[in-house]
């Protein structure tokens, strides 16, 4: 426990269990990213998961829709404190994605239209953990948000869900992500309140 | 001083309340003493923790406002400059209950990126900084490191907000301005200009940045600061513009208070 701020109270009770560490309910949407926001065209759009032997499996957007979708309903969590719970999403399970991907790899980074990257262990992505997303709320998932598709991690800080997905390479080694190198921690649990580095 | 964009472990410490400045009616700037600070770059922000009698706690997160040098010997200071929010739960705290001489818990400092560093590579390219609301604060820390470092980088800042009483640092931004030294600020009223300005009032648009900024072949690093739907709307009139995407550096939070 922290010293006492004299005078202060709290106004709210929020501490539900469903809360990590640190966080606050919000009932919004917040954004957080780092530059402006890309407008990917969906006739354009491709999705690439890359082995590390580097054979690649492509989807475009079409093959993408085709794929049998899932609707989890699963609360988010914000490394700049905020977390919202029961957010309902449509989205193709990672292990869906993955099913007809040979590979030993421990690692995946996802990259993202825009240039953005973030690292974690595949192990992260799959057994119904992760999905790539495309609508939430029951509306396409918007721009500045992270469409037309999005990583969704939802038991790693929100950092890890990588907007605007574009692909993800496998890999032997784990490479540090945009802010991962920047500060961030490398795995990012909310419950053991790891948002920094030596968190 | 250091000046690692990221140093190791962040450890929380406890800052004690130095002096207390009301900014406007609705933000006051917060000034501790943090023994053991380990110095920080212009942009960056710190994570503060408040805890209650009964061991409830919250955290959140705020843009340092004050230079990582000041240019004064002493222990250094960390300036935070804090928007109350109506319904917050913290922020009310921090402008209306926190007295000099309180504790206050903070740990930093967080964030790598949307930081100007006068030393880094690229430091004498022009910058635009543009700000809505109190989105001006970590700009501000960069406007005041500028000038404590002796930067040459030309500044221009435009800085959006909703009439002059919500004005951040309107003196201290007029006094550098006036000092000529290759600061420039433009405002920007969207619902009430100065009286007798005869200013109109409005939003950020292509012509303001066109006109205020700086254009895309004279390579400017650009900070865009505010409220979500401003640094949307600011960033995508930048792309349109002709700015490269990676120039733009944005920061946003939005009506609750989260911010990067």
């Amino acid at each position: 426990m922290g010293i006492v701020s004299p005078g202060f109270s709290g106004r709210r009770r929020e501490s539900s269990e469903k809360l990590p560490p640190g966080q606050y309910l919000v009932t919004d949407f917040p954004v957080l990213s780092a530059g402006p926001t890309p407008r990917v065209d969906t006739g354009r759009w491709e999705l690439r998961i890359t082995t590390e032997t580097g054979q690649v499996h492509r989807w475009d957007w079409a093959a993408f829709q085709a794929l049998p979708a899932e609707e989890p309903t699963v609360d988010i969590h914000c490394v700049t404190k905020w977390s919202k719970l029961g957010t309902h999403w449509r989205g193709v399970s990672l292990d869906t994605l993955l099913a007809d991907v040979e590979t030993s790899a421990g690692f995946a980074t996802a990259k993202s239209y825009g240039g953005y990257t973030t690292n974690l262990p595949l192990a992260d992505l799959v057994d119904g953990q992760a999905w790539v997303a495309f609508d939430f709320g029951g509306e396409p998932l918007e721009a500045e948000h992270g469409g037309p598709a999005r990583l969704l991690v939802p038991h790693l800080y929100f950092w890890k869900s990588a907007k605007w997905l574009q692909g993800i390479d496998l890999s032997d080694h784990d490479t540090p992500g945009f802010w991962e190198s920047l500060g961030y921690h490398n795995y990012g649990d909310p419950w053991r309140e790891q948002r920094y580095w030596g968190d | 001083m250091a000046r690692a964009a990221v140093l190791g472990r962040l450890t929380w410490r406890v800052g004690t309340v130095a002096a207390l400045r009301d900014e406007t009616a609705t933000a006051r700037t917060i000034v501790l003493d943090v023994p053991g600070w380990p110095g920080h770059l212009a942009g960056q922000h710190v994570d503060v923790r408040l805890t209650a009698e009964d061991g409830y706690s919250t955290e959140r997160s705020y843009s340092i406002a004050s230079a990582p040098v000041d240019g004064q010997a002493g222990p250094p200071v960390v300036e935070l400059t804090v928007q109350r929010l109506a319904d917050g739960e913290v922020s009310p705290y921090l402008t209306q209950t926190l007295a000099v001489g309180y504790p206050l818990e903070l740990r930093g400092p967080v964030g790598g990126w949307f930081v100007w560093n006068p030393d880094g590579p690229g430091s004498t390219r022009p910058v635009l900084l543009v700000a809505g609301g109190s989105g001006v604060v970590p700009l501000m820390a960069m406007i005041r490191e500028r000038a404590a470092a002796g930067g040459r980088a030309p500044f221009r800042l435009i800085y959006s907000v909703r009439d002059p009483g919500a004005l951040l640092y309107a003196d201290e931004l007029a006094r550098r301005e006036r000092a000529g030294d290759g600061l420039e600020v433009t405002y920007v009223y969207t619902r009430t200009a100065p009286p007798g300005s005869g200013q109109p009032t409005g939003r950020i648009n292509a012509a303001t940045l066109a006109s205020a900024g700086w254009p895309p072949a004279e390579s400017p690093a650009v900070f865009v600061c505010g409220p979500t739907g401003f640094v949307e709307a600011v960033a995508d009139l930048l792309v349109r513009g002709g700015h490269g995407t990676g120039a733009i550096k944005t920061e946003r939070f939005g009506p609750s208070g989260g911010k990067p």
